[in-house]
């Protein structure tokens, strides 16, 4: 099989049951099984995992940083979105 | 044990290893269908959550209770969106989520068929409502559920803003005139029993409680969670200077927790049953809300073909 007919997959691993799959790489090939288990060989060989997702990279929407000013703002100016903007009175509990 | 569904062996004693279940894993169909139900019920409830307090936002007192306000039920929308997200992990649309919830055959809780007369009611429903959906939610952090439980992290963490912005309000009219005291104890007086009830019914009277705690669904029991929340909560009336409404309520030393008096059952099987003060009209804005909306889904889908044409013809 000539190189020029894979594809490339990106990797997500879920390293335990209940948390998110996370991104660690990705595998070239043939299609999504395959792309499954290039996955399990190189990512979870130590048990670094318990669920693998493969997704195309070409499927993949990326942002960036520098596309658009406003769209990763931190909204330092809306400070009452944050708990920590209302002061609590002197004693009270649980809040 | 069972030799006929091995499967359920192995789900019930990953459930029992403090394991979570996600999406791909064998289930019972009667776990799925106990958690679309309630995960949809909870994601229903952020939506319609949404109407009191927004009925509030144009009338708020001042630009910066306004801007606090839309910014609280804009967080509503999103842990609608998250719960529902989690929800399709189980296999059920949105579509049919919003269809059952608009003939009613899926419930929202019931507190949302309350009215908000005045502006401390929007303090009230953030310390109180909020405050007991919080004890609920902390606890579901550890449902056995994957998906519910990462949403539950994701709503906590945004949880806590929520409450104190209401208690902010309710502490400014407390410290305030004579009629915004009035007006504080007021709301309190109608928003502290519908509170209690928003844990459900008795551990003794709920139908779905005993499997939904086998099968960890649900962590801590109807009561337990209530206790806790009465209990957090009489310390911070005291602060405001303000009074629960229950004759009843008092320290119990035995205990070390506060005995309260016992809720009005038959108003909260009314107010589920449809014949609240509001039912109707939550219902009525939010399927007018959708329709109202149907032009901007239209035209996102015809943009997306409008763009593929362009692409096919270059």
């Amino acid at each position: 099989m000539s190189e020029s007919t894979l594809v490339l997959f990106e990797v997500f691993v879920r390293s335990n049951r209940g948390l998110d799959h996370q991104h660690v790489g990705s595998v070239y090939a043939s299609d999504h099984e395959q792309a499954l288990v290039n996955a399990r060989d190189v990512y979870i060989r130590r048990g670094e995992g318990v669920s693998i997702w493969v997704v195309k990279t070409t499927d993949i929407v990326a942002s960036q940083e520098s596309d658009v000013d406003t769209f990763y703002d931190p909204m330092d100016d809306k400070a009452y979105r944050h708990a920590m903007s209302y002061p609590m009175p002197e004693g009270v509990k649980n809040i | 044990m069972n030799d006929l569904v091995p499967e359920l062996d192995n789900f019930q004693q990953k459930i029992d290893d403090e394991q979570r279940i996600e999406p791909k894993d064998w289930m019972p169909e009667k776990y799925r269908l106990n958690l679309i139900r309630q995960m949809s019920q909870h994601a229903h409830s952020e939506v319609i959550g949404m109407q009191p307090e927004g009925n509030w936002i144009s009338s708020a007192p001042s630009l910066y209770r306004k801007i606090v306000l839309l910014s609280k039920v804009q967080d509503e929308a999103g842990h609608g969106l998250y719960l529902y997200s989690a929800t399709e992990t189980l296999g059920i649309t949105r579509a049919e989520m919003n269809a059952r919830l608009q003939s009613g055959e899926s419930k929202y809780a019931s507190i949302f068929n309350y009215p908000s007369l005045t502006w401390a009611d929007v303090g009230a429903i953030g310390w109180l409502v909020d405050g007991a959906a919080i004890v609920n939610q902390v606890s579901l952090q550890r449902t056995s559920y994957g998906p519910y439980a990462r949403a539950m992290i994701r709503i906590c963490k945004e949880e806590s803003f929520h409450q104190r912005q209401g208690y902010d309000i309710m502490v400014k009219l407390a410290e305030g005139s004579p009629a915004q005291r009035e007006m504080a104890q007021d709301a309190i007086n109608r928003w502290w029993w519908p509170s209690l009830m928003m844990f459900g019914p008795h551990d003794s009277d709920s139908v779905n409680s005993q499997q939904s705690m086998k099968w960890k669904i649900k962590r801590q029991s109807n009561d337990e969670l209530r206790q806790k929340f009465v209990d957090q909560t009489v310390q911070q009336c005291e602060i405001l200077k303000l009074e629960l409404p229950d004759p009843d309520l008092r320290w119990n030393e035995e205990r070390q927790h506060y005995d309260f008096g016992e809720i009005d059952w038959d108003e909260f099987y009314q107010v589920i049953k449809g014949n609240g003060h509001c039912n109707r009209d939550r219902i009525k804005h939010h399927v007018k809300a959708h329709k109202e909306g149907a032009w901007v889904r239209e035209a996102m889908t015809a943009y997306a073909g409008k763009k593929a044409q362009r692409k096919d013809a270059a």
